[in-house]
């Protein structure tokens, strides 16, 4: 068990290593900026007066590791700084109740994630039972078929396949809304009934990967002696799959899985802004546009964080999927 | 709610009915083989089978559908079109052609049939498209067909955009500008990665260390969200200039994605470096350039042909999303990312009039017809290259 530990903790100090890096990635490029943020933030009304004041109020006069520094330490503790869409807002209004970016992105953070839940639930039981549906009838029509459906639903980009789906199941048959209206007391069955479009389009790119992967991985070890063994013993074929295929196929399956959900992560940015989801995606998208730099910083590490932890749970549970790094000799 | 509910009762309904059916067949065959071994799954898949064509015959009778008939009759003909194309060229050309067209599935020649269609368009669009990308000639109607009762002029068979430019020229150019730009950008990202990854792996020690760090590094970080972030940080430094603004995205995308490319051909690399005749070269006293484009790079074409493939797929669909979301390829070009952006609030309309869903859907579509001809074309190339036949 212990070396099994040893390598998780490595991995996952390696995980903190490159968040910390990446941290410093996007720190250094939006400070390659030309100008300051100080005239960014005050736009057209920067006044000398006005941009010396803002630039000792957000420590611009720093040198950028101070800088650096502080800004991980707000964001560690969750001050991810003030967007500068708000702070002139205050600016024109008066008034002191800064919103913070933290603020902002708090509830859309639950909203992607809820979109994120609701796919994953709905594309990785489906993937894994096409997956070895797949398996089980190799080179019949269903496989075929299956084969050219999901390399078409991966290859179109996202918003097609939401366009698509938005022409008909939302307007010429209206049985979903195309527009998700998500507001923070719903009832579930109304948030469910507004996440299920994009929910289907995500999932919809997401399951072809995972199925083909799941198709692969089961394929590959069919040919081994084991399973010559099960099938000459007279099991019937999909009992041979399931019990002794498939859980010596988990790793890379679980792996896959695990890429998957990270990859929703970028393709829920597109689905976000087609559907107008109040989600996190959207408002990078929209920062992205009117160049609300701490916006932007702030959306860009979660991303990243989220992304990195995902990938970094794939590694551990591929690791520990692996009979033999759990029973070492 | 109650369409799950149909949903859910009709696939009972199919289990049951494979059942039944399976039942029948062993009464009324007293048991004959076919029928007694056949699993449950392979009966409802006849069922399945048999209730997707009914299904699909309703549809196609059904007044409204007509973007189903569209659809069917785009797949049937592009099938045909394949099936001749396949048979033509096994019977015109060297030996050596005719060999490979033998052996090929229906769906890599459809792949290759539309990349020919694709790279004619792209490169002479200019003489097929009967208006320029950027004309405006007159009132925006989105309507196919041209039919004058519903605003629509001859003139335009696909209707105009929403500033009165001709949707169907536009289309033709965002071949031109779409694909061309992300072929560039792939070609860029495959130079670069390419070229430091058998770097890397020949002169191995601290570069390989430090590439490798730095590729890590930069892969932690999702794609699409970093050229966002990267776009936003360009279009400052751009400060206005659109065609300044495209070739910074180029370098972005091509930088972010020669990462992957550095991944393979490094990984390829260090696998050809141990040969012997890379020995011989370093004896013979040959420079780092020679052993880099003349031993290494001819020995790993198979592998990073297949990865071009499947990385200008990527690029492409990066540069239609950045595009779709405002940031990519700047109007006036013609892209098929930037017209789905602004045509596709059209098609909340088309509960009143269907046919307006057409330009947006046609812009998104070409953008997966291609991709999906790739993909088909690469999964062949991997089919044949690995040999994996079950």
């Amino acid at each position: 068990m212990s070396t099994v530990l040893r390598i998780i903790l490595q991995r996952l100090a390696l995980g903190l290593l490159t968040l910390v890096i990446v941290s410093i990635v996007i720190f250094a490029a939006v400070n390659s900026l030309p100008g300051d943020f100080a005239q960014a933030i005050l736009g057209q009304a920067a006044t000398p007066e006005a941009v010396a004041a803002i630039r000792t109020q957000i420590g611009l006069d720093d040198p950028p590791v101070t800088r650096y520094l502080l800004w991980l330490y707000g964001a560690v503790q969750g001050d991810l700084g003030i967007s500068f869409a708000q702070a002139n807002f205050t600016t024109f209004t008066g008034s002191s109740n800064n919103v913070t970016v933290a603020d902002q992105i708090a509830p859309r953070f639950a909203n992607t994630m809820f979109l994120a839940g609701v796919t994953a639930a709905i594309a990785v039981p489906l993937a894994v039972t096409l997956g070895i549906l797949a398996a089980l009838y190799r080179n019949s029509v269903f496989d075929r078929a299956a084969n050219i459906f999901t390399l078409s639903s991966i290859s179109s980009p996202e918003f097609f396949v939401a366009y698509v789906l938005i022409l008909f199941l939302a307007v010429l048959n209206p049985i979903l809304p195309s527009l998700s209206n998500i507001y923070a007391d719903m009832a579930m069955g109304d948030r469910l009934k507004a996440t299920l479009l994009p929910a289907l389009t995500l999932t919809l790119v997401v399951t072809a990967h995972m199925m083909r992967m799941t198709r692969a991985a089961i394929i590959n070890l069919l040919a081994s002696p084991y399973i010559e063994m099960a099938r000459l013993k007279g099991m019937s074929p999909l009992r041979v799959i399931l019990r002794h295929a498939l859980p010596n196929a988990l790793a890379p399956i679980i792996n896959v899985i695990a890429l998957n959900l990270a990859y929703l992560i970028t393709g829920v940015v597109v689905v976000e802004v087609v559907f107008v989801y109040p989600g996190i995606g959207q408002l990078f998208v929209d920062s992205v546009k009117i160049r609300d730099i701490p916006v932007v910083q702030a959306c860009c590490l979660i991303f990243a964080a989220a992304y990195i932890l995902l990938n970094l749970t794939a590694d551990i549970l591929s690791i520990l999927s692996n009979p033999r790094l759990r029973h070492p000799k | 709610m109650s369409v799950w509910l149909w949903i859910v009762l009709a696939f009972v309904g199919m289990g049951a009915l494979a059942w039944a059916g399976r039942w029948a067949g062993q009464v009324a065959t007293s048991n004959a083989p076919r029928f007694r071994d056949m699993p449950f799954g392979v009966a409802f898949g006849y069922v399945f089978a048999a209730a997707c064509i009914i299904g699909g015959i309703w549809l196609w009778f059904l007044p409204g559908a007509v973007f189903f008939r569209w659809a069917v009759q785009g797949f049937v003909l592009f099938a045909i079109a394949a099936f001749i194309f396949r048979l033509v060229f096994r019977h015109v050309g060297t030996a050596a052609t005719k060999r490979l067209f033998r052996a090929m599935p229906l769906t890599a020649a459809f792949g290759i049939l539309v990349i020919i269609i694709y790279a004619i368009l792209a490169i002479f669009a200019g003489a097929i498209a009967p208006y320029g990308q950027s004309e405006i000639l007159g009132a925006a109607n989105v309507v196919p067909g041209g039919d004058p009762a519903m605003g629509g002029n001859p003139l335009y068979p696909l209707g105009t955009d929403q500033i009165g430019r001709d949707i169907l020229s536009r289309l033709i150019y965002g071949a031109q500008n779409t694909v061309g730009i992300a072929f560039v950008t792939t070609l860029i990202a495959f130079f670069l990665g390419g070229s430091l990854g058998f770097l890397a792996a020949t002169v191995g020690g601290w570069l390989d260390q430090l590439l490798s760090r730095a590729v890590d590094v930069l892969m932690a970080i999702p794609g699409l969200i970093f050229s966002l972030l990267l776009m936003t940080i360009a279009s400052v430094w751009a400060d206005g200039e659109k065609a300044l603004l495209t070739v910074y995205m180029i370098l972005i995308i091509a930088v972010i994605d020669s990462t992957r490319v550095f991944r393979l051909a490094r990984a390829v690399g260090t696998g050809i470096v141990v040969m012997d005749y890379i020995e011989a070269a370093r004896l013979r006293g040959e420079g780092m350039g020679w052993i880099v484009f003349r031993e290494i790079l001819p020995n790993a074409m198979a592998p990073l042909l297949a990865e071009f493939g499947l990385r200008f797929c990527f690029v492409f669909l990066t540069i239609a999303s950045l595009s779709f979301l405002g940031v990519g390829i700047q109007p006036p070009l013609a892209d098929w990312g930037t017209m789905v952006r602004d045509l596709g609030p059209f098609i909340n309309f088309a509960a009143f009039a269907p046919l307006v869903a057409t330009a947006p859907l046609m812009a998104a579509g070409a953008i997966a017809l291609l991709t999906v001809a790739v993909n088909f074309v690469v999964d062949w190339m991997l089919q044949k290259s690995s040999g994996l036949k079950e």
